[in-house]
């Protein structure tokens, strides 16, 4: 707290600092940390949360100094790394994988004076907050512009783990095409990784041999796209905005913009004015984004804009009623829609995707 | 000039013992250099790597939290090695022993008093027992390579890891994410001071010194020595192979399951997909580096808890990526297999004009 103090004084925000103690850490800048499950070169998720991290550099400039470990592993190795950075003086830890989350809790009850912001995941403290993004909200989107192009009426979906975001994400997409083409049917391959550039890659070339024409993933490397960008098929970029890796077969991408939400929480640190939150924000935020629609037709562009303004300006909810699960009982009747935390414990797959859910 | 290796008339047991010393100072000098050629200074990098860890308590005790199932699994192999069986699967036989402990808390979750964490440890070791016994089951009656056996089982083990802690041993109220129930109280290793260390690492030493003890003074450890150096020799002295063989494979899986379920009852707290950042593995350089003797694999252990915590600090104090741990482990490999030639080779230099004599000969 004395060096809070240090810091609000420097900034001219709070005391008028006369004391030499006072003036002599005010050049101490404030130190960021950030633990990411993969490597910053994985051009997908946890580049993306290091592309936020130097939005706050950049943002910031001189008044923070951040770090960051890669490739953390989502067992015993987690706590030591947080703890680590905890240890050496910073006060603000972002932990951005689901994983992170008891790891994250344990440390923060060891230093209450540190604030923490975990990704994904639902447990809060009082010194740790959590965020997440409403990806479904661009898979509906991304849904309907597949729903449009596919010719074979077959999408191939590749998958990481059966977690809700995940099973969420599989159901908006498929609402979504089906809102286009009630014929569309979707292939789905779990691969058990966040980021396996080999089996991506193979999940790819299978679904694409059993006629799927548009290649859709939740992993988070680049490797299928390549393959659709190969095979002349199209796809969708997951994470971060993937064009340059398969200019001709991305079409778009649900990226996933940290830089504001890193920038104001880094922020309320250093003006004394962090909470715990829970925050999950969307399109209408600008947490999800998609890129440039490209490789389609003019119409289809048009659509998927109109569906994302309606999106954004809270008019279109992609769990709308009536919807009904693989056995034909109703989930949410019409008028109504699923609330927060029905997507997020969703582990039951929407009528017509041919796929029985790993439990 | 060229070197050419030459054989020794006999064993340079002095080269035993110093090649793993010359392949670390080695290790230390090419991280150096690739320090230097990363634009890092090479002393505050070597620094920040190999001395850092032992600066404050804090990160001994995390040193001593991330050794111990290192040396755990990597005396029971360093017996299986001496024996010449060959167990590569110890990662496999972790993650079994994590399995079969857990059943406790997770099946019988009530159960809350010192008899659970010995029947989770008991049925850990025999988890580990049993997925041991398979390659070992397999050379004797079908003469299977337990390379490959043992090997492969790591990937059963884990899959069925995998399918319980998202189907049936899932917590009830964790939001479908895959992760059993937390344990708690006496169905975690009783923790030693504030830290991480836990009453593991004290099991662990005394489990080394009792299989050094084993080694050097008893009747089974002169079997073990000498069916894995002369076989024929052993039968003659009545020793059974394929006995040896059962037993290298119960103990050295008997003892990574016990790591496996220690390692879930204490820094974990529950089951979940990813239970070992590849122990099973990197205990197989901890055995070789410590000379396959069982004292020795416990400073073995610290030297590559020093390269894991080491890599880490390097990442957040010097901004370098987490590869670095990789490379450094791989380099320490490299120069001990290198340096272990020495033991029955020794290196000479041969002038070229001999060997130009030689060629128009």
């Amino acid at each position: 707290m004395k060096r809070f103090v240090a810091i609000a004084a420097a900034l001219g925000l709070g005391l008028a600092g006369g004391l030499a103690a006072g003036a002599a850490k005010a050049a101490e800048k404030l130190k960021a940390a950030w633990v990411y499950v993969g490597p910053v070169g994985d051009f997908g998720y946890s580049y993306q949360h290091d592309l936020g991290r130097k939005a706050v550099e950049k943002a910031l400039g001189d008044k923070v100094q951040t770090t960051y470990v890669e490739n953390v592993q989502e067992g015993p190795d987690a706590e030591r790394a947080i703890e680590r950075l905890a240890r050496d003086g910073n006060k603000i830890i972002f932990t951005t994988s689901f994983g992170f989350m008891d790891p994250t809790i344990k440390v923060a009850k060891k230093y209450p004076n540190i604030y923490f912001e975990h990704a994904t995941g639902f447990k809060r403290e009082k010194n740790v907050a959590t965020f997440s993004a409403r990806f479904y909200e661009g898979r509906y989107v991304i849904g309907q512009i597949a729903g449009k192009m596919s010719k074979t009426n077959t999408v191939g979906y590749i998958v990481s783990f059966p977690i809700p975001e995940v099973v969420s994400g599989i159901n908006a997409f498929m609402l979504g095409a089906q809102s286009v083409n009630p014929n569309i049917k979707v292939k789905i391959v779990w691969v058990n990784s966040w980021y396996d550039p080999g089996k991506e890659a193979d999940a790819a070339k299978v679904l694409v041999s059993q006629g799927a024409d548009i290649l859709v993933q939740h992993t988070d490397s680049t490797a299928p796209l390549q393959v659709a960008q190969e095979k002349g098929i199209l796809g969708f970029g997951q994470s971060s905005d993937m064009a340059k890796f398969a200019p001709k077969a991305q079409i778009t991408a649900i990226t996933d913009d940290w830089d504001p939400y890193y920038i104001s929480r880094v922020k309320a640190v250093l003006d004394g004015t962090w909470k715990s939150t829970d925050t999950w924000d969307g399109m209408k935020e600008g947490m999800v984004v998609l890129p440039p629609i490209q490789n389609v037709p003019a119409d289809v562009k048009a659509l998927a804009e109109g569906t994302m303004a309606k999106i954004t300006a809270g008019t279109l909810k992609p769990f709308a009623g009536p919807i009904f699960k693989q056995d034909g009982s109703q989930v949410i009747p019409a008028g109504k829609e699923l609330d927060d935390p029905a997507i997020l414990s969703m582990n039951w797959y929407v009528k017509g995707i041919d796929d029985k859910l790993p439990q | 000039m060229r070197i050419e290796l030459e054989k020794r008339p006999e064993r340079a047991e002095i080269f035993a013992w110093a090649s793993p010393l010359i392949a670390v100072a080695l290790t230390v000098v090419t991280g150096g250099l690739i320090f230097a050629l990363a634009g890092i200074n090479p002393l505050k990098g070597l620094y920040v790597f190999f001395i850092e860890p032992f600066t404050s308590l804090w990160s001994i005790e995390e040193l001593i939290v991330k050794a111990t199932p290192l040396v755990l699994i990597g005396v029971g192999l360093s017996i299986a090695y001496r024996a010449n069986v060959w167990n590569i699967g110890a990662e496999g036989q972790f993650t079994m022993g994590a399995i079969f402990g857990a059943a406790v808390p997770i099946l019988l979750n009530g159960w809350n008093d010192p008899s659970t964490l010995v029947a989770m440890l008991v049925l850990g070791t025999i988890g580990g027992m049993v997925w041991g016994a398979i390659p070992a089951l397999l050379k004797v009656r079908f003469g299977a390579n337990e390379i490959l056996t043992s090997l492969m089982l790591v990937y059963v083990s884990q899959l069925l890891l995998d399918w319980l802690v998202r189907g049936i041993w899932r917590d009830p109220k964790g939001f479908n994410f895959p992760k059993s129930v937390g344990f708690d109280g006496w169905q975690t290793m009783p923790v030693i001071g504030d830290g991480r260390v836990n009453l593991g690492t004290a099991i662990a030493l005394v489990i080394a010194v009792l299989l050094a003890v084993l080694m050097s003074r008893t009747l089974k450890g002169f079997e073990v020595r000498v069916l894995g150096q002369a076989p024929r020799a052993g039968r003659f002295a009545g020793f059974s192979s394929e006995r040896m063989v059962v037993f290298a494979f119960l103990l050295s899986g008997g003892l990574a399951g016990l790591a496996g379920i220690m390692e879930v009852a204490s820094t974990i707290g529950q089951l979940q997909p990813n239970i070992s950042p590849g122990y099973g593995f990197t205990a197989i350089i901890v055995a070789f580096l410590g000379r396959l003797n069982p004292i020795g694999v416990i400073f073995a252990g610290i030297v590559l808890a020093v390269s894991y915590l080491g890599g880490e600090a390097a990442q957040v104090g010097l901004g370098i990526s987490d590869k670095t741990a990789r490379v450094f482990q791989g380099i320490l490999l490299f120069y001990i297999l290198a340096c272990d030639t020495l033991i029955l080779y020794r290196i000479r230099l041969v002038g070229r004009a001999p060997a130009e004599a030689r060629a128009h000969a």
